[in-house]
């Protein structure tokens, strides 16, 4: 199958080892990927942070870039969530007719990598090994946003060798939230103190997740404060070869 | 700029004894109503009832109102219209004044906080005495309430026995919770058969029958909507119900949601005046401060549903952190920062819909299905719109990063000069020390450096 890469401007730019991976499953899974150059941003940060009007233009950019495709997959809940539920709110607000035909055409064909994976191609297993001990946190949006309940555990549990030791707590919050994390930073902050304090008692060497960003988040807290836990895309995980 | 969430919530999070009793109190009331909204097989028809009720009372409000009223003064009762929080005032302490009392007992008075009648009363003479426990403990101790339910969550037993102890003269009272509640309570029947006047709130004003109903655990309301010969009763035009029948929906929503009580202890419902029995004046009075505002924005308007459940603040991970201080408003947590930004505008309360990690832990649990995410992003857009949040460095940082998202030519470029600019706070890899705006982030955490191959370079590459 022919599937358009969304790659998400952060993993882009901060993280693309994550974006390699998620190629590397695609593409043993025998996919076609292909990454359509004009891609940028959905236009989250944009959105959340209250500047609609920026916000509308990379949506509308984004649909320009993908309209034609027929499956985007992204390894970001998130960016997924913010096309799913806010880009009918901005055509909506826009008055855009066209644009929301058009985003009500597309959104269907957006999907997060595990999505994707498991709920479209019914694939739980794709062949990888990892011998490590894994705690996951569900990020926000994956869990509540696009309510993928138990479907990138059920990839996790696939993968060879690898011990998975629940994470307390799991369902709250890491208190990243975009720029939440820095207009709100002490609040932010205090959100995230219980969730190391939950990571590092699970005794795991990876901490993973459906989304780079709220990973930032609790990985530069475990950094802050000296702990080996090394926090990996859950892509890069399904990526690790036998 | 002036004091917003970030500088109030800078004073709560340092507060450990209020942050410890918060985390308490959450995770118990979280827990009671996961079980027993758990153990419901129709719990989501049950909320998808009650939220298609509210939006029907919404779209027909003028409608419903006019019902209200005519059925209101048909049982006996009076019905004042009052556009804001002034004429509000004005209305019940006129009404108080000629009973000639000096004192009232108040219950169920958020909405009286609103529109901060108590201090109305009192540059008018009159005393208001609140009657809920915790109301009281808040009025003894001069503090604002922190939660909608619960309103001294921020205290615990230590601190309220100190308090009764220096408010009541008792100063051999324990802080066991019986011996509380029974101080208190010695306090409040006095007041019960001394005063003449209450002034209520309501949880819900029904449209064909005109009745109110008032839903409590301690039967302190029962107590002031019966014994005082004049019943003023404030109610927020968003309040009203059909019909009797639509309370079946909101009597289970309202106390699983908010205590976590299949539920609750005492339920009183009254329709006007009956001769001989209970109050023999009845007033009501309807109240806009700025409701109808907010019903006029499409997005906006579905705040007006809320059953003031106090669900989506036990479960805010925000408001666990910070408690309702923070919010510097009547409404706390994830309502109140939908709510009161709206109410007041964006001039006033434009942080409050930035106090949010949008994890939507609240739409998750909300009674009457309000997207209260949405409604955040919503009036993030209008606070920056109207230019009442964010300062000039960040209008500059996100038309910049908008340039540069908006192509890909740009946006490679963009990246060279990023990985130019970090140059200086790069260490080992990371970055510990971000200046100005951003500094925020780094005074906890790291931050990985860009590094030098973007993924489209290594696409490019293949
Ligand atoms: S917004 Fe919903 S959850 Fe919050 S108080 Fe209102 S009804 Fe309850």
């Amino acid at each position: 199958m022919r599937v358009a890469l969304f790659i998400t401007c952060m993993n882009d730019t901060l993280f693309p080892e994550t974006g390699i991976a998620t190629v590397q499953v695609l593409e043993r899974l025998g996919h076609d990927v292909v990454f359509p150059k004009a891609q940028t941003c959905c236009g989250q940060l944009h959105l959340n942070t209250g500047y609609h009007d920026s916000a509308a233009d990379l949506a509308r950019r984004f649909v320009r870039v993908f309209v034609e495709e027929e499956i985007v997959v992204a390894p970001s809940a998130s960016c997924v969530a913010t096309i799913r539920e806010f880009y009918p709110y901005l055509a909506e607000q826009l008055d855009d007719g066209a644009l929301a035909e058009e985003v009500e055409a597309l959104t269907p064909r957006v999907m997060e990598l595990t999505e994707f994976l498991v709920r479209r191609l019914g694939v739980t297993d794709v062949g990888s090994r990892f011998s490590e001990r894994v705690t996951y946190h569900p990020t926000c949006h994956s869990l509540r946003g696009l309510q993928l309940g138990d479907v990138p555990l059920s990839l996790l549990r696939a993968v060879d060798g690898l011990e998975f030791v629940e994470l307390p707590g799991a369902t709250e919050c890491c208190g990243f939230g975009g720029t939440f994390a820095i207009k709100n930073a002490e609040t932010s902050s205090a959100i995230l103190e219980s969730k190391l304090e939950n990571v590092v008692a699970t005794g795991a060497a990876v901490l993973t997740a459906v989304d780079r960003s709220c990973l930032t988040q609790i990985g530069g807290g475990l950094s802050r404060m000296g702990s080996q836990v090394r926090t990996l895309h859950i892509a890069e995980i399904l990526a690790a070869a036998p | 700029m002036k004091s917003g969430f970030p500088e109030r919530a800078h004073v709560a999070l340092r507060d450990m004894q209020l942050r410890r009793n918060l985390a308490l109190a959450t995770t118990t009331i979280r827990g009671k109503r996961a079980a027993v909204t758990g153990e419901r097989g129709d719990w989501e028809e049950l909320r998808v009832a009650g939220a298609a009720i509210k939006r029907r009372v919404l779209r027909h409000l003028e409608d419903y109102l006019l019902q209200f009223e005519s059925s209101v003064q048909r049982a006996g009762g009076s019905v004042h219209w009052a556009r804001d929080a002034q004429e509000a005032n004005e209305i019940v302490v006129q009404l108080v004044r000629r009973t000639g009392a000096s004192e009232v007992v108040k219950v169920k008075s958020l909405t009286t906080d609103e529109i901060g009648l108590n201090d109305a009363l009192t540059a008018a003479g009159i005393r208001p005495i609140e009657t809920d426990l915790a109301e009281l403990i808040c009025q003894l101790a001069d503090e604002r309430p922190s939660h909608i339910l619960v309103p001294a969550i921020h205290k615990n037993r230590v601190e309220i026995r100190d308090l009764f102890r220096r408010e009541f003269g008792l100063p051999d009272l324990t802080e066991e919770p019986t011996e509380l509640a029974g101080a208190a309570r010695a306090y409040l029947r006095e007041k019960f058969l001394s005063t003449a006047v209450a002034v209520s709130g309501a949880n819900f004003a029904v449209a064909e029958s005109g009745s109110i109903c008032v839903v409590e655990s301690e039967g302190n309301g029962r107590f002031c909507t019966t014994l005082p010969e004049t019943l003023i009763t404030i109610v927020g035009i968003e309040k009203l119900v059909p019909t009797l029948n639509d309370l079946e929906v909101f009597l289970q929503l309202l106390p699983r949601s908010s205590t976590g009580e299949r539920m609750n202890p005492y339920t009183s419902l009254w329709t006007g005046v009956a001769p001989g029995d209970g109050p023999q004046e009845f007033h009501v009075v309807l109240l806009d401060n700025g409701r109808t505002n907010v019903l006029a924005d499409e997005v906006g308007r579905q705040t007006l549903a809320c059953i003031r459940c106090s669900a989506c603040l036990n479960v805010c991970p925000v408001y666990e952190r910070t408690g309702g201080h923070a919010y510097g408003s009547v409404y706390p947590g994830p309502i109140g920062a939908i709510l009161t930004p709206q109410l007041v505008g964006t001039a006033e309360a434009g942080s409050l819909p930035f106090a949010s990690s949008l994890c939507g832990a609240c739409a998750e649990v909300c009674p009457v299905k309000i997207d209260i995410p949405q409604v955040l992003v919503h009036l993030r857009g209008r606070a920056i719109r109207e230019r009442t949040a964010a300062g000039a460095g960040e209008r500059m940082m996100m038309s910049a990063a908008g340039w540069a998202l908006a192509g890909e030519r740009r946006f490679r470029w963009a990246r060279r000069v990023g990985r130019l600019v970090q140059r200086p706070f790069v260490r080992e890899n990371k970055i510990e020390r971000l200046p100005g705006g951003l500094s925020g982030w780094t005074m906890t955490r790291d931050l990985p450096a860009m590094p030098r191959r973007s993924f489209r370079e290594w696409w490019n590459g293949r």
